[in-house]
């Protein structure tokens, strides 16, 4: 599914990284552990985080993550969102909580 | 090809620039996707523990057609027991690094997994110097024998 698709169908926020938001998302990855979404997470991804510096995006490119879900209306870094466009990874926001957002991106990527 | 790159301990917002200059060259060169990625993800890793643990670091890399060769070495703290170090969970890492997402205590091991070998030493109060290498061909064969090393895919020689 589209990147544009699941920001309209889960009413997210285009932080920054607007050149990817045409990336296909594949599936999604969970975690705020650097180090686990290097080793466990796919190409073409969603990672859906609570974490906010620049490292999220340097990890995200490294991978090949098609978006990158800040939850809980986090608002990342100054530096977060110019890497973000520079690598063209898209950095979406969410109000609600990693356990909501989740289930509804699970359920919206069931229906493909 | 060669070159090598130096890194500054403590500092973050320079982490994974290396991996990512690596990943560039690596695409270039049409290296195979399943071993660019596994490359990438043992450097990254090494790259995160120096800016966490080191006061400074170089890393070199070196590829020909067989090989990614990549050495990590630093002036840090070193590694007393690097056993325990290996050990999946086990962290040094500072509150400020693990509040970052780091700290996990897998990046040895996630180096481990991604590399077809590996070879650390270190000295307490000098340094740590790890060596991964990756084929640059995946061969089936070769795999399966790598996983079967996997229980002890990495020497340790400790100076």
């Amino acid at each position: 599914m589209k990147i544009t698709d699941i920001i309209s169908a889960l009413d997210l926020k285009v932080i920054s990284g607007k050149s990817g938001l045409s990336n296909e998302a594949t599936g999604g990855y969970v975690s705020d552990l650097l180090s686990d979404v290097i080793g466990n997470s796919k190409e073409g991804q969603i990672w859906i985080t609570l974490q906010t510096h620049q490292n999220i995006i340097a990890v995200a490119s490294l991978k090949d993550i098609s978006a990158i879900i800040i939850v809980k209306g986090f608002i990342p870094e100054a530096d977060t969102i110019e890497k973000s466009n520079t690598e063209n990874i898209p950095v979406l926001g969410t109000d609600l909580d990693t356990f909501n957002i989740t289930g509804r991106l699970f359920e919206l990527l069931k229906k493909e | 090809m060669q070159f090598s790159h130096k890194i500054a301990g403590g500092d973050f917002s320079k982490a994974g620039n290396v991996a990512s200059a690596v990943k560039k060259v690596l695409r270039q060169m049409n290296i195979d996707h399943s071993v660019s990625k596994r490359v990438v993800i043992a450097l990254y890793e090494g790259e995160v523990n120096v800016v966490a643990h080191a006061y400074s670091g170089v890393i070199d890399v070196d590829i020909d057609e067989t090989r990614i060769k990549i050495t990590i070495s630093d002036k840090g703290p070193g590694i007393a027991d690097i056993d325990q170090a290996m050990e999946e969970g086990y962290s040094t890492a500072s509150p400020k690094v693990r509040e970052n997402g780091f700290g996990a205590g897998m990046g040895l091991s996630n180096m481990r997994k991604n590399s077809d070998a590996m070879r650390i030493s270190s000295v307490p109060g000098e340094g740590t110097i790890v060596e991964i290498t990756n084929y640059t061909k995946p061969d089936p064969e070769k795999n399966m024998i790598i996983e079967d090393l996997g229980r002890e895919p990495f020497v340790k020689e400790l100076r």
